[in-house]
């Protein structure tokens, strides 16, 4: 038995968080369990950087996997990852510790409660992108609700109440269908571990049914069209920290609930609605792009545009072709990124400020330079442009969609125009223009911790936009061996149908 | 020779009931010792009861009187809260000076009635277990006498529960008419055919116990009952009362009437479809803690009748699964009550817990997880218990009673989030006294652990129930 270390990067966080709970709380001495929770979380994110050294390329089978007897004919406690997987638990582990040192004068009170709640939310999502049985990921797909309801409505803004309560209705509700799914297959087949099923392949007949019931779970989380009213309020509401980790991170355990479950246990079905899902991401990207030209709070506008680019990841998904699931992946990763950067930028004037109204700015320019440049990274990155990692993915997904059909491609390319128009527009109401507000001149540059937060996304984003071998390499067999089965699938139901 | 070993406990609580009453009696200004002496009568008979090997299966006085596997569990099951109970609102009591020695006695008698209605296979000695449990209840829910609620909810469990009673009654002689009989196995064994006048019997027995564990449209009482009673009795309600009608509910439906399955389920998922839904959407505008308790309760009965609609074993034990775990979630949530005292007064209501979390981080925290959890939230212990409820309807290919029930566990989710929020969104208020009495304290933590940790090795529970067969 190896050293279980996947089962280490799941649990270290949660065990930073008992300790920073046990640890004596005078209103003075946050700074000590600040830096306990860093250093937890840099210690994970070191932990999965050697999680990436070690692992091997070139197979497309979970690797490090454990297993351990839990609820005694039901479902046992299985970890693994394969290519896919192992990205994710990166770009958690790479934002968890950015999140925490952007934690100051925002979060003014209860900040041990604020860096448990952040930590406990890293093992569970860690866990969503490891767990290899159906109820260990439910379970930790529906924890993480606890943390971040708590996260909005602790330290949220005005209408934080009712952004909380609409976060954890709307996605309990989307996933209690996605539970009856979840018992319906275990009871069809006797177990709810994913390499079983994956190998058995479920009954055709069910496919559908089953497909619907994880694609509302899913398709709220992702969050698609029409389900995506939560996640401006949430987004808007939230503390810069919990947007940040919602832009980041939970928006995407729903990308990967498509790739990992979706298409690998139902690829019939993924087939089948494949048009639904194309329809749905189209309107999304067309709408919510023009929703978000019309925004009047930056939050807001940025929410919005992640809905749009999740809608480019939900496309490239469902095409189910290489470059498409490559693609996505890519886009998932690289928008982790840039969805992170850009609300820390948002949060950055809003801690000068206090206002998140992009006509209570303009002109900043001359006054940080600094944050300028940055800012224009983050929304070059967005709005794909070449040379940013935003490019790659969005390419990708581009090219694969024009393989399928034409009329599609052509309608999400818009999706590209349109960003560039709101990103843009957006930069320059804030940064450019004449500095007339008074209240603005007083504003400061970025500070030494904020250079450090943003510069290092800004070099992931610009390296992985000139580079992308790395990532694609790691996923490329993994993804290929997914399209293989999924097609043999796809081939033997068209050869039973035609008999 | 009729073993009366097996008895012991039984015997044992009914002896010292008398001797406490003479202790009470001749002694005075004994209130204090007779108190502790009922504990250590519950203890006792606890010990007695463990006594025997959980698997022993035997059957007495004329196969009147069954002691299984199902019954030494919930004789546990009930011992254990009721000491927890009585240790955790012997303060409470104090307080509120109903510190007098009936108090102890009404609920070792009330417990007795329970022991007795687990263990009876016969309905004459289902209904004495019965009779002797409800006249327990109706004088300590108007135990603070001098209250007007208290007396009011008295004199309403009295009087509702008296015409629910006489119902059953009459579905016991509907019963002993149709079958010959008043035993359990001989019922199952006499009808052949089913009739109307059988069908009338079970379902006026029905009536009587869906009252006992207040599930919907029986439910009207509860509330009222609830809010008026005082706290530790109310405590006492929502807890203890339910173990034993749910396990006459398991043993009178699955012993004599399993062979008129088809014409039960209907009843029982009507019942718990309505109870969840109720429950849920009612409690929704409550405003005080144990009003919204008794709704809670409410829809809670109605998943753990969910369980019993399904006809087999798994059904039934998660059912029990369900009840084990809800008890400890009633446990700690009580125990959280007990402990909004300022002085001499205490708190009851949702205001009243406004920005408990910056004064008292420990106890809104384990609020957190208890809510949480009845809510049904992965991964704490409410969650598992509604999921194997679920896996054993969808076993059934029931599907419209598991998505009624996901549904309203959603609902429910919102009037528990409140309850959340006005914890950790709103204003503080005041500070709490923190010199709890440190039965409370134990309680508390011992719940709270479990709650949250029952995910780690949900085994134990699961094994120990698993081997309850009552097909």
């Amino acid at each position: 038995m190896n050293f279980p270390i996947l089962s280490s990067i799941i649990l270290l966080p949660t065990v930073g968080a008992i300790f920073i709970f046990f640890t004596k709380s005078s209103s003075n001495k946050n700074q000590s369990s600040k830096n306990l929770a860093l250093f937890v979380s840099l210690a994970n994110f070191i932990l999965s950087l050697y999680l990436w050294f070690m692992f091997d390329n070139s197979k497309s089978d979970f690797q490090f996997i454990e297993s351990y007897e839990w609820i005694t004919g039901f479902a046992n406690y299985k970890v693994g990852i394969d290519g896919i997987s192992i990205l994710f638990i990166i770009l958690t582990t790479f934002i968890t510790p950015l999140c925490i040192i952007s934690v100051n004068a925002t979060i003014k009170n209860r900040l041990k409660d604020f860096l448990i709640a952040i930590l406990l939310m890293e093992t569970l999502m860690i866990g969503v992108f490891c767990s290899l049985d159906l109820i260990v990921f439910y379970l930790f797909f529906e924890g993480g609700l606890i943390p971040m309801f708590l996260i909005i409505g602790i330290w949220g803004g005005d209408r934080r109440v009712y952004s909380a309560f609409k976060f954890f209705l709307f996605t309990l509700l989307g996933s209690v269908l996605m539970l009856i799914a979840i018992i319906f297959i275990y009871l069809m087949t006797d177990t709810t571990d994913f390499n079983e099923l994956y190998e058995m392949g479920i009954n055709v007949k069910y496919q559908n049914l089953l497909w619907l019931a994880f694609f509302t779970s899913f398709a709220v989380k992702t969050p698609m069209w029409p389900f995506h009213t939560w996640l401006p309020d949430a987004h808007v509401e939230a503390p810069t920290a919990g947007s940040v980790l919602l832009a980041a991170i939970i928006l995407k355990m729903a990308g990967y609930g498509f790739i990992r479950f979706s298409l690998s246990l139902f690829p019939v079905a993924s087939d089948f609605f494949a048009p639904l899902v194309y329809f749905l991401s189209l309107v999304a990207i067309v709408y919510t792009s023009l929703v978000a030209l019309m925004q009047e709070d930056m939050k807001k506008l940025i929410a919005y545009s992640s809905v749009a680019h999740m809608g480019f990841v939900t496309l490239g998904i469902f095409t189910v072709t290489q470059q498409g699931l490559e693609g996505s992946i890519f886009q998932m990763i690289s928008h982790g990124l840039i969805s992170a950067a850009l609300f820390l930028c948002v949060g950055v004037v809003y801690e000068r400020m206090h206002t998140r109204l992009i006509n209570r700015y303009g002109g900043i320019v001359s006054i940080m330079p600094k944050y300028a440049i940055v800012f224009m990274i983050f929304t070059l990155g967005a709005i794909g442009v070449p040379g940013t990692s935003g490019f790659i993915g969005e390419f990708l997904i581009l090219m694969a969609v024009f393989s399928k059909s034409f009329l599609v491609a052509t309608i999400a390319s818009l999706g590209v125009i349109f960003s560039a128009a709101y990103m843009l527009w957006l930069y320059r109401r804030i940064i450019f223009g004449d500095l007339v507000k008074e209240d603005l001149k007083k504003m400061l540059d970025l500070n030494k911790t904020e250079v450090i937060i943003l510069w290092s996304l800004t070099v992931p984003i610009i390296f992985f936009g000139f580079y992308p071998e790395p990532l694609i390499n790691t996923f490329e067999v993994s993804v290929n061996n997914l399209i293989e089965t999924f097609n043999v699938n796809i081939q033997m139901n068209l050869a039973k149908n035609n008999l | 020779m009729i073993n009366l070993n097996l008895v012991f406990p039984e015997i044992f609580i009914s002896l010292s009931i008398m001797f406490l009453l003479l202790v009470g009696v001749f002694k005075s200004k004994s209130s204090n010792l007779v108190y502790n002496l009922s504990i250590i009568t519950l203890l006792a008979s606890l010990a007695l009861t463990l006594n025997y090997p959980l698997n022993t299966n035997f059957v007495l006085f004329n196969n009147s009187y069954k002691i299984d596997y199902l019954s030494t569990f919930m004789k546990i099951l009930t011992l254990v809260s009721g000491i927890f109970v009585m240790f955790i609102s012997s303060k409470y009591i104090q307080i509120n000076k109903m510190f007098k020695i009936e108090y102890p006695i009404l609920i070792l008698s009330a417990i007795l009635g329970m022991m007795v209605m687990i263990s009876s296979n016969d309905l004459i000695v289902f209904y004495i277990g019965l009779e002797l449990q409800s006249l327990a209840l109706y004088v300590l829910a108007s135990f603070d006498r001098d209250n007007l609620l208290s007396s009011e909810s008295g004199v309403k469990y009295f009087i509702l529960s008296a015409l629910s009673t006489g119902i059953l009654l009459y579905g016991c002689s509907l019963l002993y008419g149709f079958s010959n009989s008043t035993n359990f196995v001989l019922i199952a064994e006499n009808i052949s055919s089913s009739s109307y006048g059988l069908t009338f019997g079970i379902v006026f027995i029905l009536v009587g116990l869906a009252f006992k564990i207040s599930a919907v449209p029986f439910h009207m009482w509860a509330p009222d009952v609830y809010e008026g009673s005082p706290t530790s009795v109310t405590f006492f309600f929502s807890i203890l009362p339910k173990i034993a009608a749910l396990t006459v509910f398991i043993r009178f439906l699955y012993v004599p009437f399993i062979n008129m399955f088809d014409e039960w389920q209907f009843i029982i998922v009507f019942l718990s479809i309505a109870s969840m839904l109720f429950g849920s959407i009612a409690a929704i505008g409550q405003k005080n803690l144990k009003r919204l308790i008794a709704y809670s309760s409410i829809g809670h009965m109605g998943y753990a009748l969910a369980g019993l609609t399904t006809g087999t074993n798994e059904g039934i034990q998660s059912s029990i699964i369900y009840i084990s775990i809800y008890i400890v979630m009633n446990l700690a949530f009580f125990s959280c009550i007990f402990m909004l005292r300022r002085k001499e007064n205490y708190f009851e209501k949702i205001e009243d817990l406004s920005g408990l979390s910056s004064n008292h981080p420990i106890l809104s925290f384990s609020l957190l997880i208890i809510l949480f959890s009845l809510a049904g939230i992965p991964p704490l212990a409410g969650f598992f218990a509604k999921f194997y409820i679920f896996v054993a309807v969808i076993d059934q290919s029931m599907y419209f009673l598991a998505i009624v029930g996901l549904l309203s566990s959603v609902i429910a989710a919102f009037y528990y989030l409140r309850i959340i929020k006005v914890i950790y969104f709103d204003k503080e208020k005041e500070k709490f006294d923190k010199d709890h009495h440190i039965s409370l304290k134990i309680s508390l933590v011992l719940s709270s652990i479990f709650i949250l940790f029952y995910f780690i090795y949900p085994n134990m529970l699961n094994e120990i129930i698993s081997k309850i067969n009552i097909i």
